[in-house]
This record gives structure tokens, C-alpha cells and sequence, in this order.
């Protein structure tokens, strides 16, 4: 009888596991009245619990935006952690409907882990980091050097191929989380840390004294970073691409978490504000929500600049200029797609 | 009872057979095995079909591609243009080095543990107590973490290395040895010692011969010694010592040359022993334990030393007791070591089952693999030690 007992336990236990995650997502969603957002562990500026542990970033604001969008309250997301190397997994397996964790868009991602990428919300590089008393200028000097890096990102490839271009050697320290890597480029174990510039102004932030480290001109990699969903739901994967498409065109239009209420509330000059905002033509329904659609997400979050102000901007602890991220019609290259 | 049951076929069929304690026992099994069966294909096409839903197919080919990353623990070659399958091998030559290594210090350790468990002195008696007492009950990724911490926080970085006699030096970065560079008069020694080995071997049973035969005793240990340690190191030191030192320097960041013990093989190395050995220690003063102190009374009594007591009487009847459980704690540290990736050591879990699986999306293959990997290190080793411990048990007369 003990033997039935475990066969029993084993059945529930795998039908509970081998629950099917496909195609429906947003009535999944809907149902569940909350959006499952796969995050960082934690990385500050873009995904990390504040002191009273909400969860405040750059791609937290992104999965806020979705929630408000779909479910009609930013706060109806629950954050799911992983790490470099089980983010996919987490995703491909429906435990999340949506990803949002500084993860590179690639082809083998795209195509061969069966992803589908959201438009670029963030353009990057890989960057070194290293202590300011060992005086080195260029990356191209740190032959031998001991190198700490995060396994399963681009970055770990990019570093091999760059080292190996130059003909130059070092060590890689493999490690799992950026904590880790904090704590193990913090005690002298490697004597640079690398990844996105991004994430090393981050990590620059978190150290003691980040005036003690430099990070290095060199970038050595494309790194445009963008939310992702699975395969086989187009659906959904036209909703998180259109949220974030309308977080950026409401800075190019002007509109912002003030007073897009305002600009929604009768039809405007401007016929853009008008697509956008649902009071013209319903583009809501194109995608299987109610014309207020986009109100709602820059309700909840503002428009691009305002997410990147607050949470990595110059006057954050994190301190990222916007460069590469400015708006098309600044210089930029950030250029959502037209809402029509 | 079986006229009734005669009487009343209609209604006793499956009845009958159930009541029977053989065939009940029989119908249980068989529909043990076909759940099992059932829920096994159930797992498996439900794995295909999600799979297939998501558009993958179930293929090894990716094995063949270029890994693209670079490992700086190796046993072998390896650079970042070979394929998966190589970072493979590099990941199970990794496993298999910190489980050999670990399995040797946690035994060596286990059995000081026991006896000093055993000891009539106070203070050995209780620290080995502590000792074990803690190290058991704490998690062992935790000991894996804390001598990782220690390393890296406690020892001075490459320029400031604890040099030991110039040759030898400490870092966070791992302990750098001098390399031996054999030179080819060395290789005389090399077959001395292997000679050696086998004249050993036909000794001992030559001398086991001559006393079954004489009652003659040869001072057998002695002469082992000599064959295997004395006369190469003889023939080393004529031959004008033959090898030549690989001294590892500073050169820019790190030492260059020589040979290095990375912190995260030392950390997962030590951490994996010191835990098994508290195990492995009371499995030891159990098995010794056990054996009856009226046998090393009664081996006293027939005039045998107290060594030949030891050798001939406690430790065989006691190792019988030990193999079985210590093949587990074996298997437990190989097992374990599987944590490797806390710290970045880049064993099969951290190669194969993580960069690669996470580089080309085959989770399902990744892990099958894994799975089978451990499967086998653990078969063999519980081969190995079955075919020991039936070769020490006792011979009933």
C-alpha cells in the first residue's frame, strides 16, 4: 500500500508540473488577475527591492507597464527571480509570462531557444570594470588578469572572442549571480569585473567606494537589451511589444504619467496623441484589450524618460547618461515603431 | 475452504485470487509496474508534446558546435573554438578529479576521526566529538561557501603572496606549486618504482607461502618499503637528480608558470572531505565498536602483539561492517560535489548542464545527460565496493 501511496503522490506531483503553458496567455493572465514578470536577483537600478521590499527598476517599471496595460493595475505583477543562467527555463516553462531582465536580443535566442524579443528598451555594451590602483587604461592590457563574469550571458562569449582577437589570456571566474559578483571582485579575487556598462554602473554603485574603480573606455560588444516572451503566442508577444513601443512614443509625443489623463480625456490636435491615447480609431482592440490601453501603462509608470530618470538616470546612484538611449529626434537611436 | 470456494464460481473469480496471499502478491506487483510504466510514458510524452509545441526536437547534434567560452579549470586542452562536448569531458575530468581527491582526505580524515573518537584520552575524544557533531549538521554547501569566503577574503592577493621558501606561493587566487619537468633519466626511476610495485606484490605472497609452509616469518612491510620507496629514491639520488622545476613568477596580475590549485577546487575539495569525514569517522568507531572486546582478549590471551591483534583480528571483522556504509558516504561526496557551481569550480553541472545548456537551449538533453553522467560515476563506484566487500566478508567454515 505504501508502494500506491507514492505512485499516487508521484501522479499529482507531475501533473502539477506538466501543466501546459501555451497560447492564451493573456486569458491566462486575465484569469489569474496577476502578471508573472521574470526579473533579476537583483541588480540596483534595474531590478531590486527597495528598503520596504518593493520591487523598483528600470524592468520592473516595464513589467508594471505590461500589468497595467493587461490587467489594469500596475501592481498586479508578481516578480519571478532568475538568474543568467535559468532565465529562459523560468520563461519556457510558464512559470512567467513575460521577461524583462537586461537580457540581450541574439539570433540563437531569437531562433534556437524559441524566444521572441520585445523592441529594444535599452542599448548596451559589454564593459570592464577594474581598481583605479592598478593603473591599467585599456583592455587591452590586461593580459592574464583574473576576469569575473556571469555564466550563461553573452558577455561570457564576447569576453572569450575579444581575448581571443587580441591574443592576449586570462582567467575567467565563473559566477552565478551579480551579488557574487560583487562579493568576489570586492575580496580581490578577479581584477575585473565585466559585463554591461550598464550593469557595472550598478555594481560600481554597490561597492564600498565607487570612486575607487574605473571602468574602461573599450566597449566590445552590441548588448541592445529588451523584454522577451515564448514562441507561439503572437498575441501576447504584440502586446509587450506594443506596450513598450507606446512607453517610447509617449516621450516623443510629450505625454507623461501627469497628464496623460488630461490628454486622453478629450481627442487632441495631434492625431498621434489620439491613436495613442484611444481617442481615435480603437488600436486597443487590435491586440485584444479596451482602447484605454496605453493610458493605463503611462499612468503607471510615465513615459521612457521619466522610468530612466528615476531609476538609472545621471541623478541616480546609478548615474547612466541617456547617449545611445536618447530619443531619435536627440541624437539617440531609441525610435518606436508608429502607433497606427 | 476450497469446496465453498468451488461452489461459488461466479462470484469468487478475482475475489478468490485476491484473497490468496501468493497471487494478491503477484497482482499488486504487476500493477505497481504498470503505473509505474504508465506514469514514466506519461512524463515522456508530455515532454515531447510540450517540447514540440514550443517547436524543439530532441537532438545531440549541438554537441558537435563550437563552444564559444573558455574554462580556466582544465585537465585537458581546451580553448574557446572546441566544441560542447569537449567543455564536456573537461566537466567530467573535473568531477571526477575533485571526487577522487575528495574520497581520499575524507577517508584518511574519517578513519583519524573515528579512532581519535575512540581514544581513552579526554581531549581527542571530545574535539573529535565537537568536531564531528558540528561539521555534520551544518549544510554542506555552506562549508563549501565558508572556506571559499575564507580563502578569498583571509590570503593576500598576487603581489603581497605568502611565498613559502620562494618557490611555493599563497594567494586569493589559488596556490601556486612548482612544476616538475622531467628529464628523460627520469624515467629509470619511474620503472623502478612500478618494479617495485610487482616485486611487492609477488612477495607478499611469497612470504605468505613460506609461513603457511615454515611458520617462517620475512619482515614483510619493511622490505615492501624498500622495494617501493628506498631503492628509487637511491636511484634518484645517483642519477643526479633528474627533474628540473617549473617555478611559478609574477608576471603582470598573476603568477605565470608552475602549477595552480584554484580557490574553488581547494574550497569544493576540502569543504566536500571535512564534511564526509565526520561521517565517514562514526561509520569507523561503529565498525570497531562492534567488534567483540573478548576477541582482543582472547587474541591477547593466545600471545598475539597488540599491532597483530589490530591487524589480524579487529580491523577485518570491523571493516566488514564499515565497506557497506562508507560505499554510501563514497557516493554522497560524489553527489555532492555537483554544489561545485556555488563557487564557479566548472564541473559537469556547471559546463554541460549550465553554460552549455543555457548557450544552446537543450535542457532537456543537458540534463538527461548529467543525469546519466552521475548515474555511471555512482555505478561504478558502488561496483568497486561491492566487489571489495565481498572480498573481505567472512569466510564461513
Amino acid at each position: 500500500m505504501k508502494l500506491l501511496k507514492i505512485a499516487a503522490y508521484t501522479t499529482a506531483l507531475f501533473s502539477l508540473t506538466a501543466m501546459n503553458a501555451q497560447a492564451g496567455t493573456l486569458e491566462d493572465v486575465q484569469a489569474r488577475g496577476e502578471l508573472n514578470c521574470v526579473v533579476s536577483t537583483g541588480i540596483a537600478g534595474f531590478a531590486a527591492p527597495n528598503e520596504d521590499g518593493r520591487w523598483e527598476g528600470f524592468d520592473i517599471d516595464f513589467c508594471r507597464a505590461v500589468a497595467a496595460a493587461v490587467l489594469g493595475d500596475g501592481e498586479k505583477v508578481k516578480f519571478v527571480p532568475a538568474t543568467t543562467k535559468n532565465r529562459f527555463t523560468v520563461l519556457n516553462s510558464g512559470e512567467g509570462d513575460i521577461l524583462f531582465r537586461n537580457t540581450t536580443e541574439t539570433m540563437s535566442r531569437d531562433a534556437d531557444l524559441k524566444l521572441t524579443f520585445l523592441p529594444v528598451n535599452y542599448y548596451d555594451g559589454q564593459g570592464f570594470m577594474i581598481r583605479k590602483e592598478l593603473g591599467v587604461e585599456s583592455a587591452k592590457d590586461l593580459d592574464g588578469a583574473s576576469i569575473c563574469i556571469q555564466t550563461g550571458t553573452t558577455t561570457e562569449l564576447n569576453l572569450a572572442d575579444f581575448f581571443r582577437t587580441n591574443g592576449i589570456s586570462y582567467e575567467p571566474v565563473a559566477i552565478e549571480t551579480n551579488e557574487e559578483g560583487i562579493a568576489n571582485y570586492g575580496g580581490n579575487r578577479c581584477d575585473v569585473y565585466t559585463t554591461d556598462a550598464s550593469g557595472l554602473a550598478s555594481t560600481r554603485a554597490a561597492l564600498e567606494d565607487p570612486s575607487a574603480h574605473i571602468i574602461l573606455p573599450e566597449i566590445i560588444s552590441k548588448e541592445p537589451l529588451g523584454g522577451a516572451v515564448r514562441h507561439g503566442d503572437d498575441q501576447w508577444a504584440d502586446i509587450g511589444k506594443w506596450v513598450v513601443n507606446a512607453i517610447i512614443a509617449a516621450e516623443e509625443l510629450g505625454i507623461t504619467s501627469e497628464n496623460v489623463e488630461e490628454l486622453a480625456a478629450a481627442p487632441q490636435e495631434n492625431p498621434n496623441i489620439n491613436r495613442l491615447l484611444g481617442t481615435e480609431s480603437d488600436m486597443g482592440a487590435m491586440i485584444g484589450l479596451d482602447p484605454q490601453w496605453a493610458v493605463r501603462a503611462i499612468k503607471a509608470v510615465g513615459n521612457y524618460a521619466e522610468i530612466f530618470d528615476r531609476t538609472i538616470g545621471p541623478d541616480t546612484a546609478i548615474g547612466l547618461e541617456r547617449g545611445l538611449n536618447a530619443q531619435w529626434t536627440d541624437g539617440g537611436i531609441l525610435y518606436a515603431a508608429p502607433i497606427r | 475452504m476450497s469446496e465453498v470456494a468451488v461452489q461459488q464460481p461466479s462470484s469468487g473469480g478475482i475475489m478468490r485470487l485476491w484473497n490468496d496471499k501468493e497471487s494478491r502478491s503477484v497482482i499488486v506487483q504487476i500493477i505497481a509496474v504498470a503505473i509505474f510504466f504508465a506514469l514514466f510514458f506519461y512524463m515522456g510524452r508530455n515532454a515531447v508534446s510540450n517540447l514540440e509545441t514550443l517547436g524543439k526536437d530532441i537532438s545531440l547534434d549541438f554537441l558537435g558546435q563550437t563552444a564559444s567560452y573558455d574554462i580556466s579549470q582544465r585537465l585537458i586542452e581546451y580553448d574557446s573554438r572546441s566544441t560542447h562536448f569537449r567543455a564536456m569531458l573537461v566537466g567530467i575530468l573535473n568531477t571526477l578529479l575533485v571526487a577522487f581527491c575528495g574520497i581520499i582526505l575524507a577517508t584518511v580524515l574519517g578513519f583519524l576521526l573515528g579512532v581519535f573518537r575512540l581514544s581513552k584520552n579526554w581531549l581527542t575524544n571530545k574535539l573529535a566529538y565537537v568536531y564531528i557533531e558540528y561539521v555534520r549538521n551544518v549544510p554542506v554547501l555552506l562549508h563549501i561557501l565558508m572556506v571559499h569566503g575564507v580563502i578569498i577574503h583571509t590570503l593576500p592577493v598576487p603581489k603581497n603572496a605568502i611565498s613559502v621558501s620562494d618557490s611555493v606561493f599563497l594567494t586569493n587566487r589559488g596556490f601556486f606549486v612548482p612544476k616538475p619537468l622531467f628529464e628523460p633519466m627520469f624515467w629509470i626511476v619511474f620503472g623502478l618504482f612500478v618494479a617495485g610495485i610487482l616485486f611487492t606484490i609477488w612477495f607478499r605472497r611469497y612470504a605468505k607461502n613460506v609461513q603457511d609452509l615454515t611458520g617462517k616469518q620475512y619482515p614483510v612491510f619493511w622490505i615492501s618499503l624498500g622495494a617501493i620507496i628506498g631503492v628509487p629514491a637511491l636511484a634518484f639520488l645517483v642519477l643526479g637528480m633528474p627533474i628540473n622545476w617549473d617555478i611559478p613568477e609574477l608576471k603582470g596580475f598573476n603568477y605565470k608558470g608552475g602549477m595552480v590549485l584554484r580557490p574553488e577546487f581547494i574550497a569544493l575539495w576540502l569543504a566536500l572531505s571535512l564534511y564526509t569525514a565526520a561521517f565517514i569517522g562514526e561509520i569507523v568507531r561503529a565498525g570497531i565498536t562492534a567488534v567483540n572486546w573478548g576477541q582482543t582478549e582472547a587474541a591477547s590471551a593466545l600471545g598475539l602483539t597488540r599491532s597483530r591483534t589490530l591487524n589480524l583480528v579487529v580491523i577485518p571483522q570491523a571493516l566488514r561492517i564499515i565497506i557497506p556504509p562508507l560505499t554510501s558516504q563514497y557516493l554522497n561526496l560524489t553527489k555532492n560535489s555537483s554544489l561545485a557551481i556555488a563557487v564557479g569550480y566548472m564541473d559537469i553541472v556547471a559546463t554541460v548542464g549550465g553554460v552549455t545548456l543555457n548557450q544552446t537551449g537543450r535542457e532537456m538533453e543537458c540534463m538527461t545527460i548529467v543525469l546519466l553522467l552521475y548515474l555511471t560515476f555512482s555505478l561504478i563506484i558502488s561496483t568497486f565496493m561491492n566487489w571489495y566487500n565481498k572480498r573481505i566478508k567472512l569466510v564461513e567454515r
